[in-house]
């Protein structure tokens, strides 16, 4: 591998995928804190609350990934003057985990709501008869129920938040596809090796994955 | 809809009290955040008139929001041609009985589906050139790439349609004498598409929102001419991206609602797979009996 033994290259390489692996981390935890409020806000009895819910999810799941980063280059951090950090790598990281985590959590949303709906009604109805509140029923009775039915469809929006990770490249953070092209430009002789060796990293760790999560949602589906 | 579980009370007079206030509360603190975005907005002088002013005019619809919205639909749509087309072949030869034809699709399918779209566009882009000794035109670079990566995920729903239909039907079919292409094309292909109709339909969303990365190899998409050009021209980007982004969710929006349409629509017939969704046979429909 005559492109990946210049040590140059190599630590290109290796910078790359840490910025996939840091964004994938920080986004998918925000992510996923932000998706299980909205998920409690679209069912909550709050009117406004709901709205909130659905505005946010029809507004971010249906805008493209790539115009939310641009927004928050251009928007957050050039006209509201949100600086993160002094280091501007980690400022546009910074920048795009937000942008990654508002749309993600979009998804992560309404995996959960198709989740709640699988909770027969008689569960919540049982919680309510012995006097449960809204946000026990929920927390105690519901949640734990739905969060094991969505195993298999929030293991996707991992999936798929992690290959997003790359679009953050169009505001300048040098992440695995950025370094791809440059190494690629470099390199005009060995594109295919280049390629493999950078797409066969993300399906080497995708795809067992994807089958881990399937693994784990039957294993942990709800026997009804 | 009686499918959803009830998960509160009918509010008396206290719990009335409280949704209230919190109403109240949240609604202050939502406005308190617009308020705060717009002050910073009208700081920058983000709304004067100049900016927004080119949106008035013809020419700027004609010059780049219009070309943009048909950059982004010829995308789309030549994709979403081709991306039908390679999931219903290579979906066809997952499911073959030939491990020399199955085992090969299910690798590219699977390889495909796990390599982000932006990593295939620089390659085709940018790579490809390098081997075909010509230069990819970035129509192209986007179009294969969103069919290798569409028509890997829509070649995975297929294949879930095809098992979702009864085992009865293609055993019927068998028994009056078709051969297996003959059962493929005639009895399980149309039913299994039907069936994944709405997978297909939120496939074009996804597509359609993609195609926004065409921005990236300065393919002249909505993007790139509503926003990037248009832009260049007004000094108003953030202006551009939010006219561009309110066309986005309004396509996209009718879009979703047509998926979800059809989604309820095969759910009342019954003809909704269960490899999609293990719940929903079972779920809030067969308890709904007593909400």
């Amino acid at each position: 591998m005559p492109v990946f033994s210049d040590p140059a290259n190599f630590d290109m390489y290796v910078s790359g995928f840490m910025w996939i692996l840091k964004m994938t981390g920080a986004s998918a935890v925000l992510a996923l804190v932000l998706g299980v409020l909205l998920a409690a806000m679209r069912v909550s009895p709050v009117p406004v609350l709901r709205w909130f819910g659905a505005a946010w999810v029809n507004i971010f799941r249906n805008t493209p990934l790539t115009l939310i980063i641009f927004f928050c280059y251009f928007g957050l951090y050039a006209t509201l003057s949100i600086s993160l950090s002094d280091d501007i790598d980690l400022n546009n990281f910074w920048l795009g985990v937000i942008g990654l985590s508002v749309y993600t959590a979009a998804f992560v949303c309404e995996a959960l709501r198709s989740g709640i709906n699988t909770v027969p009604a008689g569960q919540a109805e049982a919680a309510r008869a012995i006097g449960l509140t809204f946000s026990q029923t929920l927390r105690i009775v519901v949640l734990p129920q739905a969060a094991r039915a969505v195993i298999a469809p929030l293991g996707s929006v991992l999936i798929a938040l992690c290959k997003n990770t790359t679009i953050v490249g169009t505001i300048g953070l040098l992440e695995a596809s950025n370094i791809m092209k440059q190494l690629i430009n470099d390199n005009g002789d060995q594109v295919i090796l280049i390629f493999l060796v950078f797409a066969g990293t993300f399906a080497a760790v995708l795809i067992p994955v994807g089958y881990l999560f399937g693994w784990l949602a039957n294993r942990l589906a709800v026997k009804r | 809809m009686s499918g959803n579980p009830v998960l509160y009370d009918h509010p008396g007079p206290r719990a009335r009290i409280r949704n209230l206030a919190l109403t109240v509360v949240f609604g202050l603190l939502i406005l308190a955040v617009l308020y705060w975005v717009y002050r910073k907005f009208d700081e920058k002088g983000q709304f004067a008139a100049i900016l927004w002013e080119p949106f008035l005019k013809a020419a700027t619809w004609n010059n780049f929001i219009i070309p943009g919205i048909e950059g982004t639909l010829k995308a789309a749509a030549t994709a979403m041609v081709f991306a039908l087309a390679f999931g219903l072949i290579f979906s066809v030869g997952r499911l073959s009985e030939h491990r020399w034809i199955s085992v090969p699709a299910g690798i590219v399918v699977e390889f495909f589906r796990a390599v982000p779209l932006l990593l295939m566009i620089f390659f085709i882009s940018y790579g490809v050139p390098f081997l075909i000794q010509k230069p990819v035109p970035p129509f192209w670079s986007v179009v294969i790439g969103l069919t290798l990566y569409n028509g890997s995920v829509l070649a995975e729903a297929f294949r879930a349609g095809v098992y979702s239909v009864p085992r009865g039907q293609s055993e019927a079919a068998y028994a009056v004498g078709m051969r297996k292409s003959l059962v493929m094309r005639h009895i399980l292909v149309p039913q299994a598409a039907r069936a994944m109709l709405p997978v297909i339909v939120s496939q074009l969303v996804v597509l359609l929102k993609d195609t926004a990365l065409g921005y990236i190899v300065s393919y002249p998409e909505l993007l790139q001419l509503g926003v990037n050009v248009l832009s260049a021209n007004y000094g108003n980007v953030v202006a551009a991206a939010i006219v561009v982004a309110v066309i986005y969710i309004i396509v996209n929006f009718a879009l979703t609602s047509l998926a979800n349409y059809l989604d309820r629509r095969s759910q009342r017939r019954g003809i909704r797979p269960r490899a999609i969704d293990p719940g929903a046979a079972m779920g809030g429909g067969g308890a709904a009996a007593g909400a």
